[in-house]
């Protein structure tokens, strides 16, 4: 596929009101099948013009570097700055809603023919599916870590794969100590 | 299986909500350790088969922690799940925004994103292992996971084509 073609910066839309904000929230979390994250883009940059691409890469990444569910994150940056805290609820409402209640209708599907043949098989085939997705996107992701030869990085990722993956040890004590680690090793080797 | 409460679910997600850097895929390794290993709420194969449908339904990908919860504690397990994994990050989140801006120029924010982007890699790469450890059980299924990260990662097909097929085949009784 072609790049994106080149995305002039006209006009961009107004902000958006609350009632706006939560409509659209609403249309991409219905559809966003294996994510929302393309289908916000869409949303924001390329339909409503809410946001220039370069506005929107700069909320992303500072969405991605602070804990929690990426895409929530981003609601509640995107909702905030066009219409303050109610603005971040209307986002965030219009993300979870329809994907919680569609959600919990399949897990009661689950709960009571999970054991079902047929749906085992099915269950097991998307299983397989969904671990080569995701094995997928963690070598996009890894791609500029270890093609750049940034330093430590390529090691501490490879650490904390083994610290998490491998030996299991508990999330909580692995960030505590590798976190302030991977920061100042970071800040060490750009000196 | 164990029987948990929701007070339970809410500390354990509430707590894992501000370790998600980099996302909710990677703390799937410390939910299952905690669901699998730790609390033996669900066994190993739920576990995979949740982050199946997780992945099936539209939405986030936070779905996996609604789907725990209703398994552990019905509706109000879900709810109360999904509401503690999302609550303290967006806060956290809210505040962060209104403060960042002011310490662009800093040089000791250019380090700490440096030194966030490979922990966050890490720990995706870890939960890749552990969801593929877990629903690879056969060779018709290690097939699958094999088939699908070559295709998605070199190619731009939709992933729908890959859990479309994979269901046909594990319908048909063939993974």
């Amino acid at each position: 596929m072609l790049p994106n073609p080149p995305e002039k910066p006209p006009g961009l839309a107004a902000p958006p009101g609350r009632m706006e904000i939560l409509r659209g929230f609403l249309s991409i979390s219905v559809v966003g099948f294996g994510g929302v994250f393309p289908w916000a883009r869409r949303l924001v940059v390329e339909q409503r013009r809410w946001l220039s691409p370069d506005e929107f890469n700069e909320v992303f990444a500072f969405c991605q570097f602070l804990p929690g569910p990426n895409m929530l994150n981003f609601a509640v940056v995107f909702g905030a700055r066009c219409g303050g805290g109610l603005g971040a609820l209307a986002a965030l409402a219009g993300l979870l809603a329809p994907p919680v209640a569609i959600v919990i209708g399949l897990a009661a599907l689950y709960e009571r023919f999970g054991d079902l043949p047929a749906l085992r098989g099915v269950l097991a085939g998307e299983a397989a599916a969904a671990a080569g997705l995701i094995i997928a996107a963690t070598l996009k992701i890894a791609e500029p870590v270890f093609r750049r030869r940034a330093g430590p990085a390529p090691y501490v990722a490879v650490a904390m794969f083994a610290a998490v993956g491998l030996a299991r040890w508990p999330l909580l004590w692995v960030l505590l100590i590798g976190t302030p680690l991977s920061i100042a090793l970071a800040w060490w080797w750009r000196r | 299986m164990k029987h948990a409460g929701v007070g339970d679910l809410a500390v354990h997600f509430a707590l894992l909500s501000l370790l998600a850097v980099g996302g909710v895929n990677a703390v799937v390794p410390e939910l299952h350790r905690q669901a699998v290993e730790v609390g033996s709420w669900m066994t190993s194969r739920q576990f995979a088969d949740m982050f199946a449908i997780a992945q099936l339904a539209p939405g986030p990908n936070v779905m996996i922690v609604t789907l725990i919860g209703y398994h552990v504690a019905g509706l109000i397990g879900a709810l109360v799940a999904t509401v503690a994994m999302c609550g303290p990050s967006c806060l956290v989140t809210y505040l962060a925004a209104r403060t960042w801006q002011r310490f662009e120029e800093a040089p000791w924010r250019a380090a700490v994103q440096a030194g966030l982007v490979p922990i966050s890699v890490g720990l995706i790469a870890a939960s890749a292992f552990v969801l593929a450890r877990a629903a690879d059980r056969s060779a018709g299924a290690f097939a699958i996971t094999a088939i699908t990260a070559i295709v998605c990662y070199f190619t731009r097909l939709h992933p729908l084509w890959m859990f479309a097929l994979a269901a046909v085949l594990g319908y048909g009784n063939l993974v």
